[in-house]
This record gives C-alpha cells, structure tokens and sequence, in this order.
C-alpha cells in the first residue's frame, strides 16, 4: 500500500540537527572538563544513539496510528501526572515531585513525554476541525484550552513551571492553524491579561523563588547571590567572550566554575564565551534552518493533521529556544528549560529525536493516499 | 485506515505556515541583537567583568565540640592547625610545579603522586588534602608562591586532641573522613566527601550535635587566584560540647586496673543509669585515625587478636558464669521457689541421668548460703524447678539477651535462651536437660558486662531498670534528649518484679562473698561496705587433658557495688581469661576504694580506704589457684570449672 522510501527521508534535516548535536556534545565535553560531571559528553553521545534509534523507529509507524490512539495516551498521560504527586509515587527531589521511580535506578518523567502526546493529541482533536477556510467554534475554543491547560495544571502543581510552560505553544499553534478567529483570540488575551494582573496583584500566587527570579531580572544586583548571580554569570560569559570568543576549553567563566550548570540550560552562555558572537551566530542560524525546513515539510504533508504534528514540535522548539537562549542573554527571567538539542540530558534528547521520526514519517507519507 | 474528513488535496491554510516562518526568523532575529549588544557593545566592559569580578568559596570549618568529665574536666579537646589544599583547577602545569611544590612543604614528589593518586576519582573542583598540621615555615611558602603557585592553598582546621595511650578510647571513638560507604546512608545524606565525621563511640553517637556547621567566606580573587576582597561571609557555628557522665577519678581507676589485660569494667550510678566509667582493653589510639591512619599502626590493631577497636563493656558477649546466680536468686524467691528449698549438696548432683558437678560437698545449702557458698548443686535444682522460660522471662527483665540502649554505636544484645529462642535460632526443641547449666550462668546464655552491671543496678535499686548513658541528660535540651532516646533502643525506665523481703534477702546474701570466707574474701574492704557476686564461666567446653593454651583458660566476672542497700554504685568486671572470679572482685575493688575515698574526700573525712594489692596479671593469679583452697584461701566454687578439676567430670 504505503510507498514509503527511504530516499523521501529528510536527510538534509537530519543532517543540521546532527551538526548541532555535535557542536552540543563539543561544549558539554568542554564546560564540564573541570568539575565533577566531567564524562558528560559520553553520556550525551549514548542518548543522542537512542535517539536516533528511536527516531527511525518513529519514523515507520504510520502517524495515523498516532492518531487513532492520540485520547488513550492523553488519559495514561494525565494519571501518570496524577500519581506523580501522590507520595509514595512521586520521588521528591529537591522539593518537587516528578518522577515516578520504578526501582534499580530506573526514573521516568512523565511531563517530558506529554509534550509528545499534547502534539498528537491536539492533532487529533483539530481532526475535521481544521482546514483552509474552517473557523473553530467557542467550544472546540474551550475543550482545546482543557486539553492543554489541564496537564499544564499538574505540572505547575509539582512544581515544575518550566516543563509546564512548554506546553502552552501546542496551544498557541493549534488554535492559530486550527482556524480560531480573531476576535476570540483577542478577547482570551484580554481574559488572560486581567486575569494576570489580579494574579500579579495578589503577589502571593508565585513561590518565593519564583518572585525572587523575576525581582533579579528585573534588577540583576538585587540577589547578587541567587538567581541575580547566575543572570549576572551568564551575562559576563557572553559578554567577555566578544566577537570571536576565548576558545575551545577556555572560558575563563565556564571553567574556573563561575557559571552555573554550563552544561544544561546555561550551555549556550558557556558557547557564547567559549566561541563568540560569531559561533553563537552560526548556532542561531542552524536553529533557523532546522525550523523552516521542518515548516516546509509541515506545508508539504499530505492532509491537515500531519501538518499539525509537525507545527506542534514547531512551536515547543521556537518557544524552548527563545526562552532559553533569552534567558543567557538577560532578555527572558531564569526558567529551567533546556535548549533543544543542545542541553545535557536524556529526556529532552529522546523528546526532540521521537518528535523529529514523526516529522520523518509525516514526509514520507506526503504522496500516500 | 481512511482518514474520511480529510479529502487529499485539502489543506492548513498556506498563508499561516508562511507567517510562521516569518514569526521564526524574528525571534532568531531578536535574540542575535541581544548577543550583538552584549558580545559586541558590551564586551569590554564584560571582559574586565570577568576579569576581575570572580568569586570563589572558602570554606571555613566548625570546630568540633568539646568533650569533658561529668566535674567539667576537659577529654577531648581541639587545637589549631594548618593544611595545605590542592586546587586541582587552578593549575596550568601540576607535574612541572611539583618539584617546587615537595621542596617547600618538604615532602617528596612520589608522596604528592600517591595523593593525587588516591584521591582519583574525586571531582577536579575539590581541593585535595596535601598535607595537614603544615609549619609556619611552610605556610610562609606557600604565602610567598601565591603567584607562581596558585594551586595551594592554606585552610585553618581545629584537629582532635584526643587522651594519650588510648585513656577511654572506646567510649569517646574517634572521627575520620567520611568513606564513600557512609555517603550512601540517608543519615550521612548531607555530607560531602572529605568531611570529617564521627566514626565511633560518643564521637559517633553524637555526632550530629558535636559536628556544628560549617560556614564560607566568598573571596573575590583576580584570574591569577588573588584574593582581592571579600563579597560576604557565613560564620561557622562551632558544635556543641558535650559533658560525660563518666567521672575521671573513678575512669582512671578503671584503666589502671584493667592495665595490661584484656576485658572490661563497667562503673555505673543504679538510680540514674549514668555511667561512672567504662573501660576496655585493649585499647588503641584515637589520635592516630585523626590525623592521616599509617598503614602499620591499621595492621597492628589488624593484626591483634584481641581485638582493639571492639568495646567489650558493650560488644564482648560471654556466658556471665555464677553472677547470674543473683538473678537466679531473684527468680527463685519471687517465684516463691528458693523460700522452701533446702538441698544437700555432695558435690553435684544427676539430672535427666547426667550428672552436673558441684566443687565441693557444700552439705544442706538453703537460699541464705546459697550464694555466698555459690553452691552449683542448688542452682541446678532451682534452675530444674523454674524452667527455662521462667528464667527467661526474669532475666530479660533485668535486661540480659537486651540491648541496654546506652547511647553508643554497635552495643551487642547478648542472648538468653528460652524454649521459643531455640525453635526460632536453631529449629530444634529445648531439652530440659540444658536449663541446668543455663542455671549457673553456662550454656547458650551471653551477656555483656554492662548487661550486668545493668541488670545488679535494676535489683539493688530496688527494682528500677534504667536506661545506661554516657551523656549528661541535663546537658541535653529535651528534643535532643528524645531524639537521642530514639536512635537508641531499650530506652526508659521499666521496673522488675521484685518484693522489698527479696530484695533484703538477694542483697544480704551478696554480702557474704566479700566475706571472709566468701568467694570474694581476698577484695573485702576494710570498713566498706562492698558487696557483689563472683563468676568463673568456662569459655570452651570440649577441653583436652593438660591444654594450658590461654583461650581455654575461664573468663573472670564479678558484679559489685556499695553500700549494700541502696548502692551509689555498681560494678561489673569482666577479665577474660582471669581464671577465676575472686582475680576480678579485686579490680572491681580498685574502682570502689578510687570511689569511696573520694565520697570520704568529700565529706571531710580524711580516713583513706586501705587499697587491694594490685593483681598484676596472671603470673600471680595461677599460684592462688593451684594452692589448697580449702586451708589458706577461701573456697573458690567456682573453680569448679577451673581447667583441672573439670577433667574429672
């Protein structure tokens, strides 16, 4: 039935994201050179093999099978981050609950996967919904907002803002393809903006970390020894690394240990001083690259919901990207959200390659049916 | 599978994945203007930034608490000293400093390689430990090399100072670095690794309370490692001292008695549980496991077969002999046994066609005599007239086979047999026939001295069991105190069944053996009233005619205390290998008068407590035991299980 060749793989794709995936295990060999996650990058390169092992595997199944089983992962996804606050379930690391330990060293984090399922699920649930011409109604509004929003409400409920923010692009990109209308966008963001203000009047609702990081992007030299000193690390780190940068393995900031965690979500500060604005440049631009020639598969797909799951992925790397790399550069407050295919770390890595099998799958189906 | 709602030439609009492409290129956009106005407007001024703005944590180490006698007399103190750290990191060229960096703290390159080697696997960031208690002269070293050398660095410690020649190394342990062993368990979950803690004793024990906390200075330094200001500092909070209720006086009596032999005395106040002292030997020396532990002093305590690191006030289990006859006796007359029975002794007597021997034809024996005489034969009838598990039941509430709780690491519970413990340890049913010998204290039963020394306080305070400590509760806030109660098991108070009759009776009968013809005479006290028990307890059963080597020779107890109503204090001695009980009455003889004369010192009164010959070893014990115990020494019944006359049996 299906014709699907390997010649119709995105090998161009997959060829700048693997540039970035070495530049990334390059930097995270060089940040952590001096300290103890020294051996990092090793541990890098075996997540980056899973991933793409993975990736291929994706990218066989037929997404519509995805879909069909898009409500069935929801639900499984919403009472894994229900028991992952129970105690008992929930291991709790450093004061939040978010993984569920299976034993023997084995954890597992369930809001890293939903973002997988939202993608597919809000595919699914714009199914018939969406399509040139096809304007949403203040219903489908509502129950996409739920599908969202309730998950999103777990994760801050462990608490884990950064994971639960990256939700909301699926969101954003459902409503904006799915065909929501413009005066029902409007009057959300009016909704949400004095909902916001009460929320911001009221002070309380953000925990007093939380407040202390928006007080020190406000005013670096507020909290010269918290969230105020990793903005003001960070910033000298890109700042000293000038035009060119220190080079490889001599960021004086990265390596005589003054940034913090230069290896997940500062990683791009240590790439900055390390490499300069020209390197950092040139990461910026692979970024750009991978984004269009991923909305350019997105245009080719071949009916509505393999658009969608490509533009769902679209969003959640647009929006990582620019809160992280904005976050180095003291444009956005500090979140703990790593930046895609450069950040240390299993998850994001195996989040990002089984996202990209689906993109894979979806362009090789362009001409089925 | 046919996607029905979707026809194939249907599509997202094309005009919103066109915007999308656009929305991406201007938040890259954006983000390169931010990296231009920092990277390429800012970068000079960030470059002196990172030039001179830079903060490095020193950290600055809490003295470990002191620890003093219960009179506020220092044991353990701290002194002042140096170290020199290597910083790993901060070195371009280790190997080529390393000729410079021997000569100046005069230490050879091979000994810097052997750190560097041991301390592989730690992370780069973690200054290494190069060498502690560094002199001035070397300091000056380091001081005068800051630029060329920036890899060391000095830190002020407070180091152990622990009581010379191992003076109550068992009660106050010692402390060393953490091991990676440690770093796993939860109560270690806050310590890093090279912090020194607590690894046994009250060092230990309390080593959350004696540890205080540690605090940092954040230096700013230069890129060459300069210190040129200070951004902030946390003072460290200096750990608690901690006072013993241990009294020095009566410690180094202790001590001095046990000089030269192995085993154990426990001092103990029966109506508080504090104890008075606790000394085992052999000892070690603490202050060598606080500075860096040489390989041959670890291989000499190795080497030892006696064991010196093991408390055997807490950690020795041995069969307690005929000082269980007290408990025996307590047991019988509660149970209205003993009251009634009169036995004839001719030197033992056959139960369940074996037959238990007794040293001497001590003829009608009844309760009164009967421990004084310590007539085995009588006990063997009370014994098969109790039962096992009503011996059970008794010692167990005096606390043998129990842990006592006492506030030290790794105490052992000893063990008291009973029916259910031999279905349960060795899957087999009691014969009737092993609760004779239970009855003098032989067989399955193991008891540590300070079980003993505990379990004569609960009967000769009436009837109170308290829980044995080392540290002063009134020193202790009460969440500290519960907490302590807590980690250890057996805690509060319990009382035993005991009637006031029976106790004057056990307590009278005590008497007897520090009488002149007791088993004890040769420790009577002129003038103090000083009572107890002796024991002799055969260590193996299966002796060869003639075996003279020292492992078969009996374990030596005995369990005192003065007065003999109400006592202020009891003793319990346990010499391994003494050969008979009378050789430990005569230690524990040595802590009483040590008390006594310092209760009389006290009080004003000058008249001293004439002082026991001291026992030397077992050059001159051997001598009294063979000599015709029945003319010039008093019967010793217990030398009953003396290696000789238990060939006959």
């Amino acid at each position: 039935m299906a014709r699907i060749r390997y010649r119709d793989f995105d090998w161009t794709l997959l060829g700048f994201v693997l540039t970035l995936s070495l530049i990334s295990v390059l930097e995270i060999r060089s940040a952590t050179a001096m300290t103890k996650f020294h051996g990092f990058h090793t541990k890098q390169i075996l997540f980056l093999l899973v991933g793409i092992a993975l990736m291929f595997v994706a990218s066989m199944v037929d997404y519509h099978r995805l879909l069909d089983i898009a409500y069935i992962a929801y639900g499984v996804s919403i009472v894994s981050l229900v028991a992952v606050l129970i105690p008992h379930i929930g291991q709790k690391v450093l004061g939040a609950r978010r993984w569920i330990n299976f034993g023997g060293g084995v954890h597992f984090q369930p809001s890293e996967w939903v973002k997988l399922v939202l993608i597919i699920a809000m595919a699914r649930f714009l199914w018939g919904r969406a399509g040139e011409g096809k304007e949403l109604s203040w219903k489908d509004v509502g129950k996409a907002c739920a599908l969202v929003l309730v998950p999103m409400a777990l994760v801050l409920k462990q608490p884990d803002l950064g994971t639960g923010l990256t939700y909301f692009p699926v969101l954003v990109v459902g409503m904006f393809l799915g065909g929501m209308r413009a005066r029902q966008a409007g009057i959300i963001l009016l909704g949400l903006l004095v909902l916001g203000g009460i929320g911001f009047a009221a002070g309380k609702r953000l925990k007093p970390y939380q407040q202390k990081r928006i007080d020190a992007f406000i005013n670096p030299d507020s909290d010269p020894k918290g969230s105020g000193y990793q903005i003001k690390q960070s910033l000298i780190a890109v700042g000293s690394g000038g035009v060119w940068g220190k080079g490889a393995n001599q960021g004086s900031q990265t390596q005589g240990d003054f940034l913090p965690i230069p290896y997940t979500d500062f990683i791009f500060a240590a790439f900055c001083e390390e490499h300069g604005f020209v390197g950092a440049t040139l990461v910026l631009v692979l970024y750009f690259l991978i984004l269009v020639r991923l909305i350019q598969n997105a245009q080719t797909a071949s009916d509505p919901p393999g658009t969608l799951l490509i533009m769902g992925l679209v969003g959640i790397m647009l929006f990582q990207i620019g809160i992280n790399i904005g976050m180095c550069i003291g444009l956005m407050p500090v979140t703990g959200i790593p930046l895609p295919l450069m950040s240390y770390g299993g998850s994001s890595i195996i989040f990002t390659f089984l996202a990209l099998g689906i993109v894979m799958n979806v362009r090789m189906r362009r001409f089925v049916n | 599978m046919e996607l029905e709602n979707f026809r194939r030439e249907e599509k997202l609009p094309p005009q919103k994945l066109a915007i999308a492409q656009y929305v991406v290129a201007a938040v890259l956009l954006a983000l390169v203007a931010g990296m231009w106005r920092l990277s390429v407007l800012g970068a000079d001024s960030y470059r002196v930034l990172a030039e001179q703005n830079r903060v490095r944590k020193v950290p600055v180490l809490a003295p470990r608490g002191k620890i003093f006698d219960r009179e506020g007399r220092i044991i353990v103190d701290n002194y002042p000293s140096v170290s020199c750290y290597l910083l790993r990191e901060q070195t371009k060229n280790l190997d080529a400093d390393m000729p410079r960096i021997a000569e100046g703290l005069h230490m050879t390159v091979d000994q810097i390689q052997a750190i560097l080697k041991r301390y592989a696997y730690a992370p780069k960031y973690q200054p290494l430990p190069l060498k502690q208690d560094i002199t001035p002269d070397e300091q000056a070293f380091i001081e005068a090399h800051r630029t060329e050398l920036p890899e060391l660095q000095t830190l002020d410690e407070q180091r152990r100072l622990y009581p010379r020649d191992g003076f109550m190394a068992h009660v106050i342990g010692y402390v060393g670095e953490v091991s990676e062993n440690d770093l796993k368990q939860t109560r270690y979950a806050f310590y890093s690794p090279g912090d020194v803690v607590g690894k046994s004793g009250i060092e230990e024990s309390y080593d959350e309370e004696l540890r205080g906390q540690d605090g940092s200075r954040d230096v700013i330094v230069n890129s060459h490692g300069k210190e040129v200001g200070l951004m902030g500092q946390e003072l460290a909070k200096p750990g608690r001292d901690l006072y013993l209720t241990i009294d020095l006086d009566l410690q180094k009596a202790a001590e001095r008695a046990l000089e030269g032999k192995t085993g154990a005395i426990v001092a103990m106040d029966p109506h508080t549980g504090e104890i008075l002292a606790m000394a085992s030997r052999p000892t070690f020396d603490p202050n060598q496991f606080a500075v860096r532990l040489s390989k041959a002093y670890w291989q000499s305590i190795l080497d030892n077969p006696d064991h010196p690191l093991l408390n055997k006030a807490i950690q020795a289990q041995v069969a307690p002999g005929s000082t269980f006859k007290v408990i025996m006796t307590m047991a019988g007359l509660q149970e209205n046994v003993a009251q009634n029975l009169t036995v004839s002794c001719n030197g033992g007597a056959t139960f369940y066609g074996h037959f238990f021997g007794c040293d001497r034809h001590h003829g009608f024996v009844d309760i009164h005599n009967a421990l004084p005489y310590s007539c085995d034969t009588y006990y063997y009838t009370l014994a098969n007239r109790l039962g096992i598990d009503t011996m059970a039941r008794y010692a167990n509430s005096v606390g043998v086979g129990v842990k006592t709780g006492v506030d030290l690491p790794e105490e052992a519970a000893g063990t008291m047999p009973s029916e259910q413990w031999k279905m349960k340890v060795m899957h087999d049913k009691w014969y009737a026939g092993e609760t004779i010998s239970v009855g003098i204290g032989q067989g399955a039963i193991q008891a540590t001295p300070l079980q003993m020394a505990r379990a004569l306080s609960g009967i000769a305070s009436g009837g109170v069991l308290r829980r044995p400590h080392l540290v002063m509760d009134k020193e202790l806030s009460a969440d500290e105190l519960s907490a302590v109660k807590q980690t250890f098991p057996g805690s509060g108070e319990k009382t035993i069944p005991l009637t006031p009759e029976n106790w004057q009776i056990i307590t009278d009968d005590m008497a007897g053996v520090t009488g002149p013809i007791g088993t004890a005479a040769e420790a009577h006290l002129e003038g103090v009233d000083f009572v107890g028990k002796t024991g002799t307890a055969d260590v193996v059963s299966g002796r060869k005619k003639g075996d003279h080597n020292r492992n078969t020779i009996p374990n030596a107890w005995f369990v005192g205390m003065t007065p003999r109503r109400n006592p202020d204090i009891v003793v319990a001695v346990l010499w391994e290998h003494g050969y008979w009980g009378n050789n430990s009455a005569k230690l524990a003889a040595q802590v009483i008068t040590a008390f006594v004369n310092k209760q009389r010192e006290k009080a004003g009164n000058l008249v001293k407590v004439a002082a026991v010959k001291p026992q030397v070893g077992l050059g001159d014990a051997a001598p009294a035991a063979d000599a015709n115990s029945a003319t010039t020494t008093p019967a010793d019944p217990d030398a009953a299980h003396s290696p000789a006359k238990k060939d006959n049996e």
